[in-house]
C-alpha cells in the first residue's frame, strides 16, 4: 500500500474516532511519524483534492479521498484477517501495521481468495479496536479499547 | 505502524517470505484446480503443459523461500494447508470459463511478480543486517522475480495465440 493510501486510511479512522476532522497530532500518533511529515503529506493530498485541511481543526476527506481510504482499509482488513486466520499470528494488528507498506492491493486481492470476509467489509472495521469487529469477535478477544 | 516501505527485521522478512510461500501455493493449487476443471473441448497440450509447468515452478519457488525462512531468526512456520483453503474458496473465486482460467493464471503470475518486486525494493531500502547474507537473499528473490516475468510472458503468449 503506498504512503498516500496509508495516510488516507489513517485520516478516515481518526475522523471516526474524533467524530470530526483528523488533527495533525492524532495522525502523527497513529502513523508513527512526526507532525511535520503529516503536515507535508496532508498538504499534498489537499492539492490532489483528496482531503480538505482547515488550520487548527484538521483534515477531512473529500468523497474521492473517502473512496480511496475505504479501498485501502479493505486491503488492510485482508492483511489482518490473513495474518490472524491463515498464519495464526497473535499480534496481527502490529504485524499488519508493519507490513502494509510492502503489501500491494493486488497481492491482498490474491490473499483474499483464501480467506473469509464478511460482505460489510470495510464497514466492519472498528477504528478504536484497530481491527475488523468480526475478527475480534471470532478470536474471542476483549475489545482493545476496553 | 510503518509508512516506510522497507524491511526492518528478520522477523518481518520471515513473515514477508511466508506470504510469498502462500502466494506460490495459491498459484500451484489453483493451477491444479484449473487443470481438473478444463472442459474437454478446451484441453490441448499447450494449455496442459502451461498449467503443469506453473505448478512445478511454484513448488520450486516455494521450496527456495522455505529454505530462506529456515535460515532466518524469525517465527517458526505455521502449518497451513493452503491447498485446502484454495479448494474451499475456489467455488467463490474460481473462473467459470476457459478464458477465465488463463486470465486467472496470468493474474497469479503478475501478482507474484509484483510481490517480489516490492519485496526486493523493501530489502534494498533497508540497512538492517539480516540473518542471511543480503546478496544471497536478493539474488534468490531476483531469480524468482525473473521466472515470474517469464511465466507472465508464457501465459500472455498462449492467450494471444488463441485470440
Amino acid at each position: 500500500m503506498n504512503t498516500a493510501d496509508q495516510y488516507l486510511k489513517a485520516v478516515f479512522l481518526v475522523q471516526q474516532i474524533e467524530e470530526g476532522p483528523a488533527s495533525t497530532g492524532a495522525l502523527a500518533d497513529r502513523l508513527g511519524v512526526s507532525p511535520a511529515s503529516v503536515n507535508e503529506m496532508v498538504g499534498k493530498l489537499a492539492d490532489r483534492d483528496l482531503l480538505v485541511h482547515e488550520k487548527y481543526k484538521g483534515a477531512t476527506l473529500t468523497d474521492a479521498g473517502e473512496t480511496r481510504a475505504r479501498d485501502a482499509l479493505a486491503t488492510y482488513c485482508v492483511l489482518e484477517r490473513f495474518l490472524a486466520n491463515v498464519l495464526e499470528v497473535e499480534d496481527y494488528r502490529g504485524e499488519a501495521g508493519q507490513l502494509e507498506a510492502v503489501i500491494d492491493e493486488t497481492v491482498a486481492d490474491r490473499l483474499d481468495m483464501i480467506i473469509e470476509r464478511e460482505p460489510d467489509c470495510p464497514n466492519c472495521f472498528d477504528a478504536e479496536a484497530d481491527a475488523c469487529s468480526h475478527l475480534v469477535e471470532e478470536l474471542g478477544e476483549v475489545e482493545a479499547s476496553d | 505502524m510503518s509508512v516506510a516501505s522497507r524491511v526492518e527485521s528478520d522477523g518481518q522478512l520471515a513473515r514477508l517470505l511466508q506470504i510469498g510461500i502462500v502466494l506460490e501455493e495459491v498459484v500451484e493449487a489453483r493451477a491444479y484446480e484449473h487443470y481438473q476443471r478444463l472442459p474437454d473441448e478446451e484441453r490441448d497440450e499447450r494449455v496442459e503443459d502451461l498449467l503443469q509447468e506453473a505448478r512445478e515452478e511454484s513448488a520450486e519457488h516455494r521450496e527456495r523461500l522455505e529454505e530462506l525462512v529456515s535460515r532466518l531468526d524469525g517465527d517458526e512456520e505455521a502449518a497451513i494447508d493452503v491447498g485446502a483453503l484454495v479448494r474451499e474458496q475456489y467455488a467463490r473465486t474460481g473462473p467459470n470459463d476457459f478464458d477465465g482460467i488463463l486470465y486467472d493464471q496470468l493474474n497469479g503470475e503478475e501478482t507474484a511478480y509484483k510481490f517480489y518486486d516490492d519485496l526486493i525494493e523493501a530489502v534494498e531500502a533497508s540497512d538492517v543486517t539480516f540473518g542471511i547474507e543480503r546478496e544471497t537473499l536478493l539474488s534468490t528473490l531476483r531469480e524468482i522475480r525473473e521466472a515470474e516475468a517469464e511465466g507472465v510472458e508464457a501465459v500472455a503468449a498462449l492467450m494471444e495465440s488463441r485470440a
